[in-house]
């Protein structure tokens, strides 16, 4: 039922063509594809290396139907502050809204000094970070990214190690140390809300940043299939809040209706197969659980509405 | 056009100025400095509308003239040393996409050990990136290369990043007697940016993606026509110069008392005036030296060069920089023209003046001396003597 009233309305989306490369279920290719029919075709998008620049740039075929640059890994923050800065010399910033895209990789890690420029200097631009958890396009490795416990190849599970050691890096807050306007998270499991705070972000002059749960079902190991389900589960256990920042108050949190245990999350995904098999595993999901435990009492979660 | 006592720094900010890019983006580094401060001030000032964006980085610096340039507006960017060598990532990617990026490299040594004084070693990093390279002998040609190198990297028959190198200090930091054209003069010879493509989305286009074997090979094909294409434009954009500007721009080299020459040296940048003093001695005492002052470097104008250094039959070849564990990157260049050609010639080469070492007239007799005994290959000359350069 919801397929049939959802389907006309992203049919009128062209923006991002079919005909990529990127693995079936891809959250990646999905978001993107979400985020332009938000925006519409008034838009100037860049892109960091990575996934969503493969599958979507082989030349001579473009899955881009907006005027689209890539140039290099970390510097997709700079490219779209220079293009930024050529539209606002040249009196077009009202007619064009600027989008630069990374992916967690290209956003928090080797991103990171570029995209904090574009924030503090104050840009016109909405910058999407495509969270898939890892270095994909490379092979799956772990980012800063990463979520606790997750098995990567250079986080790997094995006798001594139960995965990635680390926490996931609190990057919307490090965009929020910047005092920007608008803050927010969205998932590839909740279309509409996605839609919605696209549409506020560019509403809103001065830099904005989004970033987007989008499973990589390669590189998490689940089935193609699952990756609205998982991502639903992932806000639904608490360990990927959707939430929104305006002007640094926290202005609205998806509540959960139901909490679920994170193991519900977890078990489907190879990339924790690990947890389930070892004897040490029961710890780091307890550890993971309380992850999820944080974000509901942080973001207010389960709190009943007034 | 106004004769007027300026620094090396001011003058190149006030031709750039004088071209009228619309974004700026720089960061700091010693020598470069200045030309950014001038070119804020002239901003701040009012007397110059551009988008001056102050970045955290030279990567960033390059990305943001990127993204503009992309954007269809004339750009311009500077850096030195490791600052260009931090830049090198972007400055690959911006001529491999076409951009006609202009930037200046206020030549300066590469670290370690530090050093902030001049040599060519920054530049010859990316001399294989794609970008055009044009070295100046002192401030006014720094500054007319800033024309000029704008009006061929914007030309539709080549599309590619220059830079122009200017050493510091000695260029950068002193203050010389320069022309500066009226800007209705420049106007006259440099004619509004107009991109071939742009991004903008009346008519989306796709730019930076990626190729698979079967289209790289060509794509760097394509870049290396551009580049030889250039050589023919740089000869043009010359003798326009001198045209609109009534004084000579030599663009791709200049001859210095070379008639008759049997010596001949080459050397690029403001080594050049101290050569040409050493050619005016010697000629003096009846000796035939000449020397050959390489302007542009990239595309390397390999045979107007022969061409000129075919008569002599002594090559001295001057490199501010080295290719360690090879040789100077001029000198090995400048020798190859001359393999398999049937008139043998003695080509010595020889590296000095890194890192500041003053280039004084005495380094480059010693220079003529040592050729003449015999071929020298990548001798560095000047060396300390009262150091251990044998301990590791
Ligand atoms: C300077 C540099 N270092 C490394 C790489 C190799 N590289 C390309 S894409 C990539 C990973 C991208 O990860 P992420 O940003 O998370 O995007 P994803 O592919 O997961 O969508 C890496 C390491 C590169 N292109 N450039
Ligand atoms: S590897 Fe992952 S992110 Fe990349 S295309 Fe496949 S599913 Fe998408
Ligand atoms: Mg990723």
């Amino acid at each position: 039922m919801l397929e049939k009233k959802v389907s006309p309305r992203l049919e009128m989306s062209h923006l991002f063509a079919s005909g990529h490369s990127a693995c079936s279920g891809c959250g990646e290719a999905l978001a993107a594809r979400l985020v332009l029919w938000a925006a519409g075709p008034d838009v100037i998008a860049t892109s960091a290396t990575g996934c969503l620049e493969v599958f979507s740039s082989n030349y001579p075929n473009s899955a881009w139907e907006v005027p689209w640059i890539h140039s290099l890994f970390e510097n997709s923050a700079a490219i779209a502050s220079g293009v930024e800065a050529a539209l606002r010399v040249t009196g077009k910033l009202d007619q064009v809204r600027v989008i630069a895209q990374a992916g967690d990789g290209g956003t928090a890690d080797i991103g990171l000094q570029a995209l904090s420029g574009m924030l503090e200097r104050g840009h016109d631009v909405l910058f999407v970070c495509y969270d898939n958890e890892a270095y994909m396009n490379t092979g799956v490795q772990r980012s800063g990214l990463t979520p606790l416990g997750a098995h990567t190849g250079t986080s790997p599970s094995g006798q001594t190690s139960s995965g990635n050691p680390n926490l996931k890096k609190d990057m919307p807050q490090i965009a929020l140390a910047h005092r920007i306007p608008y803050v927010a998270t969205a998932s590839v499991g909740y279309p509409f809300d996605l839609e919605k705070k696209v549409k506020k972000a560019l509403s809103i002059r001065g830099p904005k940043y989004m970033q987007i749960f989008s499973n990589c079902p390669l590189g998490w190991r689940h089935d193609p299939s699952e990756t609205i389900t998982l991502a639903k589960l992932a806000v639904e256990t608490g360990l990927f809040p959707l939430y929104e920042y305006e002007d640094g108050q926290l202005v609205s949190a998806r509540r959960i209706a139901s909490k679920k245990p994170v193991e519900d999350y977890l078990r489907p995904q190879g990339r924790y197969g690990h947890l389930f098999a070892q004897e040490s595993g029961v710890e780091m999901v307890a550890r993971i659980q309380a992850q999820a435990d944080v974000n509901i009492e942080r973001y207010g979660l389960m709190a009943k509405k007034e | 056009m106004a004769r007027r006592i300026i620094e090396g720094s001011r003058a190149v900010a006030e031709a750039v100025a004088l071209c009228k890019p619309q974004v700026v983006a720089a960061y700091p580094i010693t020598p470069q400095t200045h030309i950014v401060h001038e070119l804020a001030q002239l901003v701040a000032d009012g007397n110059l509308k551009l988008e001056f964006v102050n970045v955290e980085s030279e990567h960033s610096a390059a990305s943001v003239v990127l993204g503009a340039s992309a954007t269809g507006v004339r750009v311009f960017t500077s850096s030195s040393s490791q600052g260009l060598v931090l830049m090198a990532e972007v400055l690959f990617n911006i001529a491999g996409m076409r951009l006609p990026v202009v930037l200046a490299c206020v030549n300066r040594a590469v670290s370690a050990p530090l050093s902030i004084w001049t040599d060519h070693q920054d530049s010859m990093v990316v001399r294989d990136a794609g970008i055009l390279q044009f070295y100046s002998e002192n401030a006014q040609e720094a500054a007319d290369l800033t024309y000029l190198a704008y009006r061929v990297a914007e030309d539709h028959r080549v599309l590619l990043p220059a830079m122009v190198c200017l050493d510091g200090y000695v260029i950068s930091h002193a203050w010389e007697v320069v022309d500066m054209p009226e800007a209705d003069q420049v106007d006259a010879y440099l004619p509004p940016f107009q991109p071939r493509y742009r991004l903008d989305p009346t008519h989306p286009v796709s730019m930076g993606m990626y190729a698979e074997p079967d289209k790289y090979l060509e794509a760097r094909y394509m870049v290396q026509r551009a580049m030889e294409r250039s050589i023919g434009i740089i000869q043009d954009a010359s003798n326009d110069f001198e045209r609109v500007f009534g004084r000579p721009c030599p663009g791709l080299m200049e001859e210095y008392r070379m008639e008759d020459a049997d010596t001949v040296m080459v050397a690029m940048g403001s080594m050049a005036s101290t050569a040409k003093m050493v050619v005016d001695q010697h000629r003096e005492s009846g000796e035939k030296l000449g020397l050959l002052k390489l302007i542009t470097y990239r595309p390397f104008p390999e045979k107007l060069l022969y061409q000129a250094l075919e008569p002599a039959s002594r090559v001295v070849v001057l490199d501010k920089a080295v290719s360690l564990g090879a040789q100077g990157p001029l000198g090995t260049e400048v020798r190859s023209m001359f393999l398999g050609q049937p008139r043998p010639r003695s080509v010595s080469t020889f590296i000095l003046g890194l890192g500041g070492r003053d280039v004084t007239e005495s380094v480059i007799d010693d220079a003529l001396r040592k050729a003449r005994r015999g071929q020298q290959t990548g001798e560095f000359l000047d060396l300390r003597s009262d150091l251990d350069l044998e301990e590791v």
